[in-house]
C-alpha cells in the first residue's frame, strides 16, 4: 500500500503532530512518502525517516511558504497522483482539517478526522474516531478506494527507530485560482511550547483571581516543560490570550498530564480536556465538579499548593 | 449582501451521551437539541453584518423534520428565511454536497457556518463546500470584516493567529470571538413563526463513509485525593504510578 503523509513545518522543523502522523502511517504498513512545504533544511526533512517515512517530497516554491489551504490541497492532489497513494494521513490541525477536506473532494476520497487508533483492515478499512467532543467514539468504514485519515493529537507514538529518508524536490504547477486568499501577516508565540502539541499542560482558572497571578502557573509550566492554558472566563476577561483557552469552544488538548488550577470544571471545559491521559485538579472547593473527572486531586489554596508543587518537581529534576 | 448560514442541530453541550440498539443508534432520551455553538457564532456575525450593510440571511440545515424548532430559533435570532434539506445527515461529504447544491441556487456572497459540529467534530464541511463551489474557504475564522467586496479575517493557528484577505464569495468556518451570541427576543420569536421555512428534498444520496458502531470510553477510576500539605506525594504518584514525569 502506498501512503502519503502531509507534514507541517514550524520554524524549520517538522511539527510533533506531523511526526505522529508519519509514525501512524508506518504503523498501517506500506511505502510511506511524506510531503512538506516551505522553508526547512534537508536534514530537518530527512528526520521524517526516523519516524517511519521512506521518502520525503519537498515543495520549496516560495508561493507555498504560507499556509494557503487551496494551494496545499492542489499540491497534495498532484502528489497523490504521482505516488499512487491510496491512503493519505495528516495531523488534525488548523491547517490539516481544511486541507484534508478540499483534498477529499478533489480526489473523491473517504475522509475521517479525529482518528484515535490504527485502522482495522480485516474487513474493509475501518477507523475509530473521537466524537461528541471526546465523550464517545465511532467506528467508521471508509468505503472509497482512496481514503484520508486525520489523526487526533497524541493518538500515535512517534517512532525513532528508522533511518534518515531521502529528500526529493517536488514541483507543482501553481494555479492562480489557488492563491485568491492573501495571508497578510502572522502572529505566533515564539519560544513557547504550543498548547495543542504539548505533552504536559498547566491551566489556570478564575481561582487565580487575576492575570497578575499567572507567574506561578508559568513557573510550574516551565519547571515541567509544559504549555500553559486557561479556562474560558479567563480568556473572556482578557487575562490570557484566546489561543490558550482550553475547552469545548477553544483548544481541545490530549496531553499525558493536564494540571487544572483554580478551575471548577464546567462541562464545556471538561470537553476540551477529557482526552488527557491523567488529570490533576487543584481547587480550594472540595465540591468542584472537576474532581469527578480527575485522577489526582488536592483540595487547597492554589497560592500555597502551586509554589510547593513547583519546588517538589524542581527537587525531583535535581 | 446575501448570506447563507448553515447550522447544525446538536445535543446540548451538557447532554449525557448514550447509545442504543447494539451501539448503533444515538440515544435521544432526555436530550435537548440546540444550534451548534460554533454555528451560533456564525449566525450572530451574519446578523451584525446585515445590520451594517443590509442584505439578507438564509439559514440552512440538513436534517429531518425534528430539526425545525432549531431552524425557527435561528429565524428568531435574525435570519430572514430558512431551508431544511430533508435528509438524515449521513456524513460530512453528504452534508457538504447538499449545502453546495442549495448554495448554487442562491448565489450567496458569503457562506458561514461553525468551525465544526459538536457531535461529529470533523471540522471539514465548510472546506468541502468551498471546494465543491470552487470558492476559497477558511477556518477557524475568529474575526470577519467586510469592506466593499473584500473580506478581512483572522484565523486561529496553533499558538497564534494569522491575518488574511480575500474577495467574496467565500465559505468560512467560524468560532469565537467573531461575534457576541444573540438570544432571541420576544419580537424575534413572534416574527419567526411567519418567516418562510422551505423544505427541499436532497439532490442525491451519496456518502463516502459508513458509520458501523459507537463506543463509550472506558469508565474513569475514582480520584485519589492528596493532602495539601503533602504535595511530594502527588509528585511521587505522577512519577511512579502515572509515569508522566
Amino acid at each position: 500500500m502506498s501512503i502519503l503523509v502531509f507534514i507541517e513545518i514550524s520554524e524549520g522543523e517538522i511539527k510533533k503532530s506531523s511526526l505522529e502522523a508519519v509514525s501512524y502511517a508506518a504503523g498501517i504498513g506500506g511505502e510511506v512518502t511524506a510531503i512538506a512545504f516551505g522553508e526547512a533544511s534537508q536534514e530537518a526533512l530527512a528526520a521524517a525517516g526516523k519516524a517511519g517515512a521512506n521518502k520525503v517530497l519537498h515543495v520549496a516554491d516560495e508561493k507555498y511558504k504560507q499556509g494557503n489551504i487551496q494551494a496545499y490541497a492542489s499540491a497534495l492532489a498532484a502528489a497523490v497522483d504521482t505516488t499512487g497513494a491510496e491512503t493519505i494521513v495528516l495531523a488534525k490541525s488548523s491547517l490539516g482539517d481544511p486541507v484534508s477536506a478540499r483534498l477529499a473532494i478533489k480526489i473523491g476520497a473517504s475522509l475521517a478526522s479525529n482518528v484515535t487508533e490504527l485502522p482495522d483492515t480485516s474487513n474493509g478499512f475501518t477507523v475509530k474516531r473521537s466524537i461528541y467532543t471526546g465523550k464517545a467514539f465511532a467506528n467508521v468504514d471508509l468505503t472509497e478506494g482512496k481514503r484520508i485519515i486525520g489523526i487526533k493529537k497524541n493518538a500515535a507514538i512517534i517512532k525513532e527507530d528508522g533511518a534518515d529518508a531521502a529528500v526529493e524536490a517536488f514541483a507543482v504547477n501553481a494555479e492562480d485560482a489557488d492563491f485568491k486568499v492573501k495571508v497578510t501577516s502572522q502572529e505566533k508565540a515564539t519560544g513557547e511550547i504550543l498548547l495543542p502539541e504539548a505533552d504536559l499542560v498547566v491551566s489556570g482558572g478564575r481561582g487565580l483571581k487575576g492575570p497578575e497571578n499567572w507567574g506561578m502557573i508559568e513557573d510550574l509550566a516551565k519547571t515541567l516543560g509544559a504549555a500553559t492554558g486557561c479556562s474560558k472566563p479567563v480568556s473572556d476577561m482578557d487575562w490570557r490570550p484566546h489561543h490558550e483557552h482550553v475547552g469545548q469552544t477553544g483548544i481541545k488538548v490530549a496531553p499525558s498530564l493536564y494540571i487544572a488550577v483554580g478551575i471548577s470544571g464546567a462541562i464545556q471545559h471538561l470537553a476540551g480536556v477529557n482526552s488527557s491521559k491523567y488529570i490533576v485538579v487543584i481547587n480550594k472547593d472540595p465540591e468542584a465538579p472537576f474532581f469527578k473527572a480527575a485522577d489526582y486531586g488536592i483540595v487547597g489554596d492554589a497560592f500555597e499548593v502551586v509554589p510547593k508543587l513547583t519546588e517538589a518537581i524542581k527537587a525531583l529534576n535535581n | 449582501m446575501k448570506i447563507l448560514v448553515c447550522i447544525t442541530h446538536v445535543p446540548d453541550t451538557t447532554s449525557k451521551i448514550a447509545f442504543t440498539e447494539g451501539n448503533t443508534k444515538f440515544d435521544q432520551t432526555g436530550v435537548q437539541y440546540i444550534i451548534g455553538p460554533y454555528d451560533d457564532y456564525a449566525l450572530a456575525r451574519a446578523v451584525e453584518l446585515k445590520e451594517q450593510t443590509g442584505g439578507s440571511i438564509t439559514v440552512l440545515n440538513v436534517g429531518e423534520a425534528e430539526t425545525e424548532p432549531t431552524l425557527r430559533k435561528a429565524l428568531a435570532i435574525g435570519a430572514d428565511d430558512a431551508i431544511r434539506i430533508n435528509a438524515f445527515p449521513k456524513d460530512s461529504y453528504f452534508v457538504a454536497n447538499q449545502i453546495a447544491q442549495a448554495a448554487k441556487e442562491g448565489n450567496y456572497d458569503l457562506i458561514l457556518m461553525g468551525r465544526e459540529s459538536i457531535d461529529f467534530n470533523s471540522g471539514v464541511v465548510h472546506s468541502m463546500v468551498g471546494e465543491l463551489l470552487s470558492m476559497p474557504s477558511l477556518s477557524p475564522v475568529m474575526t470577519l470584516d467586510i469592506e466593499g467586496s473584500t473580506a478581512k479575517m483572522t484565523r486561529e493557528i496553533e499558538g497564534g493567529k494569522e491575518y488574511l484577505e480575500a474577495d467574496l464569495p467565500l465559505v468560512l468556518g467560524c468560532q469565537e470571538p467573531i461575534a457576541e451570541w444573540k438570544i432571541p427576543n420576544m419580537r424575534g420569536i413572534m416574527t419567526a413563526r411567519t418567516k418562510p421555512l422551505n423544505v427541499v428534498e436532497p439532490t442525491d444520496d451519496t456518502a463516502k463513509t459508513q458509520l458501523s458502531t459507537y463506543e463509550m470510553p472506558p469508565a474513569k477510576g475514582a480520584v485519589k485525593m492528596i493532602d495539601a500539605d503533602n504535595v511530594s506525594e502527588l509528585v511521587d504518584l505522577l512519577k511512579n504510578e502515572a509515569k508522566v514525569l
